[in-house]
């Protein structure tokens, strides 16, 4: 089957060159048999890399340890579910995965897009097969083709690491990839739109779904590894700032700040050249996250081994970087607004500050990041910029970014009158003030939590004046009952409504991410019987109680689980079990060393979180941290509601006119300004 | 049981059920016999036990002393880089990766400058004589650093002064559709009107 996977890359790999000659001179040449051609050298290169995955699995899960990959994350004791997640767990398999996804995302964007938008198509299977093709060149010629075999045969293969055998990194991982890699469709079609020089709203129609899919991947990519840092790594948060983290927070960020900026082209024919520039950078951000992850010229817990692959990428973002943005100043004379702003008090002009910050915080997350390579470079000195620096520079300019979401909704389109103003802020200003109050009065004096407690009622209050005023103009112009109203509201506009759910979905991340400046922990040596207490700042005082620990074998780790007994003034809510684990292979050899596995009880105001260090000379007297996290909760439902909302403004459907206003319906109502 | 006349004996249905219960509860009685439960230490027994295998919980840790919960020498821990590898703060890394050998020892470290009477700041200072600046987690705020701290918040605001002024001049430049003093017409055509309400539908009320 190896032979079959490294025939199906070679092939891939062939097919994949041809699509991008065939689409590209199909496309400039308009020549209808060459733009079939490549399309179906789109098709044809999945069929390849997924006949080249299901090698690779088949591998797996055969046990084939003469496989290096094989042999280097998976044993015969491995669970089936990360035996498959083996598929992405190291560099050469991701490398596969990644090549393999695009492939199909492409195959869907050549088939699902409308017929209206063909001339795009050529350039479209174009730029997905080179960027394919790149990926299996890595794999090919970077020494990281994962069919590589072994001179010899293990009896059993090395195990996963421990700390991705979780649930979160089962899914966190695939998520990410597929946010970044659905950002090359976007890409995609606006290369297609500036060889075209079809600069018009039509391309922003035909990536609007892709565009959402990848920044609802990525977000949710995010959570789900946010999740899995605050569950797995035991440390008791969530977000370090570590360089991997950050790079898949940059291409977040200028995508959130496309879904914004693209809205004023669509209705007022502005920002054409932003936009494109947003998409494009979007993309490079992404190849730059991969370059990050993979070349390791920046330490971080998520880099893949160092290997040679991190030159194939920096030479692919400097080349494709530059082609895409000499082609883009090349058409830059086309990209002339069909709009002039009227007013510095308008949505649009909101939202280009909502930009301004977006792309602000991709610049300080990505200074923060490279920084230390910067001092080297300049100081001859290395430094560390570590959390409370990112933390420093980013959160006056996250909290500015959250008044913005509050304010952008309530200003209206082209020009706001004074009294519209006045009218439209009343009871959100109030609402924010008053909780800042009632916050200072109740003791607060965290300044940062403060404000963005109030910042956040501010916001929720404009959100839920939206979704009333919305709702009672409903029931007023149709007699509809209330939930009706409400329901219809949403379904009939839902790129607006759903925006306000990830904006409520916002709000409640800050204010949870406010509630981790009042984390509280302990650290304590516990025989059985023994006690140890922590006041949480909601004044209640929690006590863990050691019961003692026990030992025991599981499928392929020995644990030692440590039984807490939790009581809150007193009375008993539950039991914790921290663990130590010890993974073994197949034959109880111990593959990596002993990992933690912290406790954790998740409560609505906050988090009771145990991690059991070790213990003391052998005995049951175990040296335990005990943290208490407001808030965390508020985090997992702040991601679930940003989710929510991004899959309301993707379903399809939705009432024509609305459809109509995104399709730049309004511009041509609104027309050239004399 | 009853011997019957024909010296041949049977069991009545109160005789079955009694000697039913009393076979099942032996059986269970001996069932619980057989299977022991394991001896562990209770709450406030005495003494824990050794653990059959320590060396499935890691390596062996020392119990916590005083100083390991001192808020003074943790603010000082939070401020100084893990030299491992693993991009945490001291306190961060020993109270999480234990099986890390690197910042137990720089925490004792800490703790033996804290006891010569060193401040906080002296203990800081002492560590980037020893290590290099890059043992801090936040870069000293002075020459080139203050670009790390600075630079970002700096150019967005002159980038929003030159939005502000780009768009004021945009503005300027736009003159506005005019306004008829009167209305036309007191009413609409259907297509306007049918426009309107699309429009209205299209701000979604």
């Amino acid at each position: 089957m190896t032979l079959l996977g490294t025939l199906a890359l070679w092939l891939a790999l062939l097919v994949g060159v041809w699509g991008a000659l065939a689409g590209f001179v199909g496309g400039l040449k308009d020549r209808p048999d060459l733009a079939r051609s490549a399309r179906n050298a789109v098709f044809a290169m999945c069929g390849a890399l997924v006949v080249a995955v299901a090698a690779l699995e088949w591998a797996l899960f055969q046990h084939d340890f003469n496989v290096e990959y094989v042999a280097a994350y998976t044993s015969r004791n491995l669970p089936i579910f990360y035996t498959w997640s083996a598929l992405y767990a190291g560099q050469k398999g991701s490398l596969l995965f990644w090549a393999t996804v695009l492939s199909a995302f492409g195959s869907l964007a050549l088939v699902l897009t409308p017929r209206r938008h063909r001339e795009l198509l050529p350039y479209v299977a174009g730029v997905v097969s080179v960027v394919a093709a790149f990926f299996i060149s890595v794999m090919l010629f970077g020494h990281a083709n994962p069919f590589q075999r072994l001179p010899y045969t293990p009896l059993d293969g090395s195990g996963l690491n421990p700390q991705l055998q979780n649930p979160g990194m089962v899914f966190h991982p695939p998520m990410l990839y597929l946010g970044y890699i659905s950002i090359t469709i976007p890409f995609a079609f606006a290369i297609a739109a500036l060889l075209s020089k079809r600069l018009d709203t039509d391309w922003l129609v035909a990536i609007r779904k892709w565009t959402l899919l990848s920044w609802l991947f990525l977000s949710v990519g995010i959570c789900l590894g946010m999740w899995w840092a605050y569950v797995e790594l035991g440390w008791g948060g969530y977000w370090a700032w570590d360089p991997v983290e950050n790079a898949s927070l940059l291409p977040w960020l200028t995508m959130t700040a496309f879904l914004h900026s693209v809205m004023i082209q669509e209705k007022r024919g502005m920002l054409k050249k932003w936009n494109l520039a947003l998409i494009i950078g979007s993309w490079l951000l992404s190849i730059f996250g991969t370059f990050i992850t993979r070349s390791g010229v920046i330490s971080s817990v998520h880099s893949f081994t160092q290997s040679s692959v991190g030159y194939f990428f920096l030479a692919f973002l400097i080349v494709s970087g530059v082609a895409s943005f000499a082609l883009y100043a090349n058409r830059l004379p086309l990209l002339e607004a069909e709009a002039r702003l009227e007013s510095m008090v308008s949505r649009e002009a909101s939202f280009l500050f909502n930009n301004l910050l977006f792309i602000g915080i991709a610049f300080s997350v990505l200074w923060g990041t490279l920084f230390p390579i910067l001092s080297e470079l300049v100081q001859g000195v290395k430094i560390t910029y570590g959390p409370a620096t990112f933390n420093f520079v980013n959160i006056p300019l996250g909290l500015a970014l959250l008044l913005l979401t509050g304010i952008g909704p309530l200003i209206a389109w082209r020009r706001a009158s004074v009294p519209n103003l006045r009218r439209q802020f009343a009871v959100p200003a109030t609402a924010g003030g008053f909780m800042a109050l009632v916050l200072l009065v109740a003791g607060m004096r965290d300044f940062y939590a403060v404000v963005a407690m109030g910042l956040g009622a501010f916001v929720a209050a404009t959100i839920v004046q939206e979704f009333a005023r919305g709702t009672g103009a409903r029931r007023r112009q149709y007699g509809e009952a209330y939930p009706l109203a409400f329901a219809r509201l949403i379904a009939r506009n839902r790129r607006r409504y759903g925006g306000y759910i990830v904006h409520a979905g916002i709000v409640i991340l800050f204010v949870a991410f406010a509630g981790m400046a009042f984390k509280t922990e302990t650290e304590a040596t516990l025989r059985p019987g023994e006690s140890a207490s922590l006041r949480s700042p909601y004044g209640y005082t929690y006590t863990f109680t050691s019961l003692g620990l026990s030992q025991y074998d599981a499928l392929n780790r020995q644990v030692t689980a440590a039984a807490v007994e939790v009581r809150r003034d007193g009375r008993k809510i539950g039991l914790l079990n921290p663990e130590k684990r010890q993974h073994v292979d197949a034959f109880g050899r111990p593959t990596f060393q002993p990992s933690t596995e912290p406790g954790i009880m998740s409560l609505l105001r906050e988090d009771l979180y145990v991690v059991m260090g070790g213990v003391v000379n052998g005995t049951e007297q175990a040296v335990f941290r005990f943290t208490i996290n407001p808030l965390v909760w508020w985090v997992w439902y702040g991601g679930m509601i940003i989710a929510l909302g991004g899959l309301i403004v993707m379903w399809p459907g939705g009432s024509p006119a609305a459809k109509q206003s995104q399709a730049g319906y309004s511009v041509r109502l609104v027309g050239k300004q004399p | 049981m009853t011997r019957r006349y024909d010296a041949t004996s049977y069991v009545d249905r109160r005789g079955f059920l009694t000697l039913g219960a009393g076979a099942l509860l032996g059986v269970v009685a001996s069932w619980r016999q057989s299977t022991p439960q394991a001896p562990d230490s209770l709450p406030g027994t005495g003494p824990s036990g050794r653990l059959w295998d320590p060396a499935r919980a890691g390596r062996p840790l020392d119990p916590v002393t005083v100083a390991d919960n001192d808020a003074a020498i943790q603010a000082i821990e939070k401020q100084l880089h893990c030299t491992c590898g693993c991009n945490l703060d001291v306190y961060t890394c020993r109270t999480t990766d234990f099986t890390c050998t690197v910042s137990p020892a720089l925490h004792q470290h800490v703790i033996g400058l804290a006891e010569k009477g060193m401040t906080g700041q002296q203990i800081l200072d002492q560590f980037v004589r020893e290590h290099g600046v890059a043992i801090l987690m936040s870069p000293p705020k002075r020459g080139f650093n203050l670009a790390g701290y600075f630079a970002p918040s700096l150019l967005i605001v002159a980038a929003g002064v030159v939005l502000t002024l780009v768009l004021r001049r945009w503005t300027r430049a736009a003159v506005p559709a005019p306004v008829p003093d009167t209305p036309s017409s007191t009413g609409g055509t259907p297509e306007e009107l049918e426009r309107l309400r699309g429009e209205l539908e299209r701000l979604s009320v």
